[in-house]
């Protein structure tokens, strides 16, 4: 009885074997000249294109891990002193004005912090204000009219809209939204707010505001609370030939039209400061922020005198709520309340 | 036959079992401290609660219908492709088995970017069952092939209906395989993410991922995870009793005769009708869609790391991992095999509550395992994500090797010992090659399982690194469906290689139509 597969075998440990020394060789060898690790919480539609155009005008290079914003807040609290990031870069500004509470974020550079108008920086000067995106509601014309959606953020709980609302409470995004809720209204009528919320949602509760815009966009559910550039990037990445949505602005003022500030920040535990603050300038540099303002990201540039070239209303023309940086907070008191009516 | 119980274990075959099963129980335990820091009042405060009991219905009604579609499907088809006279059976063979090699998130994409009525509960059941019947084919298939057909002729000729004797006979012997398949299905659709998350169904694996990604909540995450493994142990736990004492032994190879297959007949039509649909739906469908996206294409709006590059890490950590698990699989299987005992059993059956335990629940352990009590030593480094799958499929290779271990007749190794070749001589030059083809298909199946996975990959990937699935992912999450595509496509096509391999390893095994042994 001959081993029929001894010489499979043996091939297969061979290649095996030969990619295990490949592995350790490229682990080896480390990359010459500076470079600097980002935690990103923004979408690569916005970073992609900022890092390149910042290693091309530097020469440092960007190492860049992605996830949620939170994960990566709360990963680099775990991470304390020894951690491997040197910014982070945020979709929404709770999650910087927590790591700003636990003491974790270095003084932003003056220079860079008057690039961007103060109120859509760290009141602390620990963060700086990068992009702006506003709250707005997506439908399906062919479910729901203009005339019918809600004008306030309350009605989105009415009973009328049973089963017609799309929910993303996992989503970043939303957090802002109940926050203002709540500080309007008070705690107690934003929770009764978000359990008709929950209702009202039934099975339309999805993981994040993708899936809001791509439901809606598809005729599963007739319409939900977003921020604008989802819509925007959707068009685009699905062709104005499949978008069969639109999106409509909350009453101006109403507590539920809020604009939120993405921003970035250097941790005070880097080992590359210089090069991590030139990065936070070169975000709302000229160049940085014109970079935004041609990306398929569809944020609104807030730095350097740049406005968005894309095809939306401008950031000028909108009527958000006057809610500040601080009174948004962390947003410990939004997912405590969304736990609370078992959104989370 | 019986190798008996001649010698005590070898010192080093215990040690090295015991270890194995140290490192595999360790997330266990890390699940047990984070969860306890907290206090009893506020785990129990976290688990009762109202969201518990929906994520409880949702999970557990989802694994209970999925679980019984199949069980019909897998024994069904695996019951024609083997016993029947069926046109084709070796290309429906392998089609039957490709599916299992198609990520369930790459499934639930293609049905998702296609129709909106997939999704929810219905949608992840259509999802789920055509992702995952492979799992109970594969056993069943396996054990129809060994089954004896003389009990089958034995009950016909005893007056029982045609029927009736498929129902007693042929499910009865095959029972302990549709059991463990089921057991299979019931631990993959506890553990799964990804599919949930793209068809917008709430189970307990992505409520953990939204506790730890939304709530900073780690001591709610490993609470709900606790639930999960408790869920994950109960399956595990009753599956020897619903296999119950029933006993399907074969007479022995000797006996073994040509039995003839049956005769479809008028049926073949409609039979290669149906199994054209299982295919269309589970193979087809989410190539399908993948192509169908893929020539749309938006144009590329993303940027990200090229197939090349995320083809080239994936398949590095996954044959790096797939070596690994297959090497620890070694000693475990040798000492269950070779010194059969209370403590060999008990020792290899705890590794198979890994099983219990979702990707994503053992990578964020190994993650804070290193952060909090090893210094951030490797730290998002590549070691720790081939450990985490090697940790995740061990029950995967152990199934493999064990398999082997046991068809490899210890005579040889004694007559050669006896021979005066030192016991390493015997082992690389006997044991090695008799078990060789075991252990390939230990490691394809392995290679597989890492290939596709997503959800301890998001988390463990060393920083800069997109793997296929990873990147994937990245896309499909922005909607860049052209881009995300051909990633899919290339998934498939390196999943596929390792499922054929397999499908044909069985397919040596001794079955009907005249095969020798």
């Amino acid at each position: 009885m001959r081993p029929r597969f001894s010489a499979p075998a043996r091939r297969g440990a061979i290649v095996i074997v030969v990619m295990a020394a490949g592995w350790l060789l490229s682990a080896c060898g480390g990359s010459p000249g500076q470079s600097i690790t980002l935690y990103n919480g923004q979408h690569v539609q916005t970073t992609d294109s900022l890092v390149s155009a910042f290693e091309k005008a530097t020469g440092i290079t960007v190492n860049v891990r992605s996830d949620d914003e939170d994960t990566l807040a709360d990963e680099i609290v775990s991470e304390g002193s020894r951690s491997p990031a040197d910014v982070i870069y945020t979709e929404n500004s709770p999650a910087l004005e927590y790591l700003q509470g636990e003491g974790l974020l270095a003084p932003v550079e003056p220079s860079t912090l008057t690039g961007t108008p103060s109120r859509y920086n760290s009141p602390a000067g620990d963060w700086v204000g990068v992009s702006a995106r506003v709250s707005v509601l997506i439908y399906n014309p062919s479910l729901i009219s203009e005339s019918q959606l809600p004008t306030s953020i309350l009605q989105l709980a009415d009973s009328r809209y049973q089963g017609e609302l799309a929910l993303a409470p996992g989503e970043t995004d939303f957090q802002p939204v109940v926050t203002s809720v709540a500080r309007t209204y008070g705690s107690a009528e934003a929770l009764s707010w978000l359990e008709g919320l929950k209702a009202n949602a039934g099975s339309h509760i999805y993981p994040d505001n993708e899936t809001i815009a791509d439901e809606v966009n598809r005729g599963v559910v007739a319409f939900g609370i977003v921020n604008q550039y989802y819509w925007y990037r959707m068009g685009s990445e699905l062709g104005a030939a499949n978008v069969h949505s639109k999106i409509a602005y909350l009453a101006p003022h109403d507590p539920g039209y809020v604009l939120d500030v993405s921003g970035a920040a250097v941790l005070r535990s880097s080992i590359h400061q210089a090069a991590a603050q030139k990065f936070l300038a070169f975000l709302v540099s000229k160049q940085g922020q014109e970079t935004i303002a041609q990306s398929a990201s569809y944020e609104y540039p807030i730095a350097s005198g740049v406005t968005t070239a894309r095809p939306e209303t401008p950031l000028a023309e909108l009527q958000p709520n006057s809610i500040t940086i601080p009174e948004l907070g962390d947003g410990s008191t939004a997912i405590a309340l969304m736990q609370q009516a078992g959104l989370l | 036959m019986v190798p008996a119980r001649r010698r005590l274990p070898p010192l080093f075959l215990l040690g090295a079992s015991g270890a194995v099963a140290v490192v595999l129980l360790a997330p266990l335990l890390f699940l047990l401290i984070e969860a306890s820091g907290s206090g009893a009042g506020a785990i129990a405060h976290l688990i009762w609660r109202s969201l518990t009991a929906t994520l409880l219905w949702n999970t557990v009604r989802l694994m209970v219908v999925v679980t019984a579609l199949c069980a019909v499907i897998g024994t069904l088809t695996a019951w024609l492709v083997e016993c029947t006279d069926l046109p084709g059976r070796r290309l429906w063979a392998v089609l039957l088995v490709i599916p299992f090699a198609i990520p369930d998130f790459v499934v639930s994409f293609g049905w998702a970017s296609i129709s909106t009525w997939v999704q929810g509960f219905q949608g992840a059941v259509l999802v789920m069952t055509l992702a995952v019947y492979p799992l109970v084919y594969l056993p069943v298939a396996a054990s129809l092939r060994g089954a004896d057909p003389g009990l089958e002729d034995a009950a016909r000729s005893l007056g029982l209906g045609r029927f009736r004797t498929f129902l007693r006979v042929t499910v009865g012997q095959a029972r302990g395989a549709i059991l463990g398949g089921c057991v299979l299905v019931a631990l993959v659709i506890l553990a799964e993410y990804g599919a949930f998350e793209i068809l917008g169904y709430q189970t307990f694996t992505t409520e953990i991922f939204t506790e730890f990604q939304v709530s900073f909540n780690v001591p709610a995450a490993c609470a709900l995870s606790l639930v999960l493994v408790v869920l994950g142990a109960v399956i595990l736990g009753a599956e020897p009793v619903a296999r119950g004492k029933g006993r399907a032994v074969r007479t022995g190879a000797q006996a073994q005769r040509v039995s003839r297959r049956h005769r479809l007949g008028r049926a073949t039509l409609p039979v290669h009708a149906a199994l054209a649909l299982l295919v269309a739906l589970a193979l087809g469908v989410p190539v399908g869609a993948s192509v169908y996206w893929m020539l749309a294409g938006g144009g590329p709006f993303l940027t990200g790391v090229s197939v090349l590059d995320a083809g080239w890490h994936t398949a590095l950590y996954s044959g790096v991992a797939a070596a690994l698990a297959t090497l620890l699989g070694l000693p475990v299987a040798l000492l269950a095999v070779r010194h059969p005992g209370r403590g060999g059993r008990l020792l290899e059956r705890s590794t198979y509550l890994v099983l219990a335990m979702p990707g994503l629940v053992i990578a964020l352990a190994i993650s804070y395992f290193t952060e909090r009590y090893a210094g951030g030593f490797g730290y998002q480094g590549a070691a720790l994500l081939v450990a985490a799958y090697a940790i995740l499929f061990f029950p995967l290779a152990l199934v493999g090797v064990r398999a082997s271990v046991a068809h490899a007749p210890v005579a040889l190794e004694e007559a050669a010992r006896s021979l005066g070749r030192r016991p390493d001589e015997v082992f690389l030059r006997v044991t090695l090659p008799l078990i060789g083809p075991g252990l390939a298909a230990a490691f394809c199946l392995v290679f597989l399982a890492c290939a596709t996975e997503l959800t301890a990959t998001l988390v463990l990937v060393p920083t800069g690194v997109q793997t296929l699935a990873t990147q994937f992912w990245a896309y499909q999450q922005n909607l860049s469906y052209a881009q995300a595509a051909p990633f899919a496509l290339v998934i498939i096509a390196i999943a596929a290689v390792p499922s054929y391999v397999l499908a044909r390893y069985f397919d040596r095994l001794p079955g009907r139509a005249g095969a020798a042994s």
